[in-house]
């Protein structure tokens, strides 16, 4: 709802306060985006506002991403991790300060948009308005990026999708948020597949995760309807920015 | 006409898809739950160790074993096939796209949907 998922708190929690091995966190965070995501994107496919062919095309590139940053994530050593993993916080926190302009591309769109059929449109007050998309090689290149990451730290993402989807590709900002939730759950079961086979996902430490994970998300959703977000936001990117900090600083000195 | 037809089979879908997310993770959840249950009687006072990284043996890793032990009533192997449960969810989702999207007629689409689903399932 922040524009920030559990992930980014969940893994910096587990690995600084609980000193567990950052790959066993990595696993539980990743069931427990599954479970949120899968969770929320039923209520948003619901309303009819994400673009599912939009989020099913950039699903293949991020699946592959999250192939290839789960098999990276297997050889590096954790104290990289930590270091990549805090300077994605960093970016993740600032980014999501950027202001959303409301997008709205309208009009035939490019070759590519009308054989993909990536426009459509989505439900606004006076009925549903149509839209169509930009830049999707750029936007596709983005989301192999966020793919990798995701498979990589354990995270969803939904920070660098949002932001492929926004300002590369222009879709409306209620359309981009709810496809972002609604790839995430796709690209980390790609990812979540590759960890549970490696045995990085500890039924001890993911029980409680993804059971109080989902717990959570259904009192933020309300508790967050009748709080003013923009200051909550700011106080979570400033708690962001501190375990971002506290990441590196672990990861240099080799104690993480 | 025909665009208003394949609208309607969208939505449909979307319907269908909301409705098996819901249910994949409140299922998940539930046997995670009791396998949760399960471990705690057994294990309950135990420490855990998490601090170095030793991998999860064949009965949390792979669905045979995993079954087998479950079998056995052991509370650990159940959690690990309620979250692979979990894990199952949005690629269930993927698969009923597909059958969507040939309904539809939009091969275009299946032919990506396939390339998303044998991504993840080569991995699994």
């Amino acid at each position: 709802m922040t524009g920030l998922g559990g992930g980014v708190v969940l893994i910096p929690l587990l690995t600084l306060l609980f000193k567990v091995d950052i790959h066993y966190a990595i696993g539980a965070s990743l069931v427990s985006v599954i479970a949120t995501s899968s969770g929320a994107a039923a209520a948003y496919v619901r309303d009819g506002i994400s673009n599912i062919r939009l989020g099913m095309f950039l699903e293949v590139a991020t699946t592959a991403g999250a192939v290839v940053g789960a098999s990276l994530s297997a050889v590096l050593s954790t104290s990289v991790i930590a270091m990549v993993f805090g300077g994605v916080l960093i970016i993740s926190a600032v980014l999501s300060f950027l202001r959303h302009q409301d997008n709205l591309v309208v009009g035939e769109g490019s070759k590519l948009a009308r054989t993909l059929k990536l426009g459509s449109s989505y439900p606004t007050p006076e009925g549903r308005q149509p839209y169509t998309v930009k830049n999707i090689a750029g936007g596709f290149v983005l989301m192999n990026i966020a793919g990798i990451l995701s498979g990589l730290l354990g995270i969803g993402s939904g920070a660098l999708k949002v932001l492929a989807m926004d300002n590369v590709m222009r879709t409306p900002f209620k359309v981009s948020t709810t496809t972002s939730n609604f790839m995430i759950g796709v690209t980390a079961a790609a990812s979540a597949g590759i960890y549970l086979r490696k045995g990085y996902i500890d039924p001890g430490l993911s029980m409680p995760v993804m059971l109080g994970v989902l717990a959570g998300a259904y009192a933020g959703s309300r508790i967050l309807t009748r709080t003013k977000v923009s200051s909550l936001k700011r106080i979570f990117a400033i708690v962001i920015l501190v375990l971002a900090v506290e990441m590196i600083y672990n990861g240099i000195h080799h104690s993480i | 006409m025909s665009s208003e037809i394949r609208k309607i089979k969208d939505e449909d879908l979307e319907k269908i898809i909301g409705q098996l997310l819901r249910f994949g993770v409140l299922l998940s959840s539930m046997v995670v739950l009791a396998g949760g249950i399960g471990y705690l009687v057994r294990h309950g006072l135990q420490i855990p160790s998490y601090h170095t990284f030793t991998p999860e043996p064949e009965k949390m890793r792979r669905p045979v074993p995993m079954w087998k032990a479950i079998l056995h009533g052991e509370g650990r192997p159940l959690i690990a096939f309620g979250l692979l449960l979990l894990i199952l969810t949005p690629i269930a989702r993927i698969v009923f796209s597909i059958i969507g999207y040939l309904l539809e007629k939009d091969y275009l689409y299946v032919v990506i949907t396939v390339l998303v689903l044998i991504v993840i399932l080569w991995n699994l």
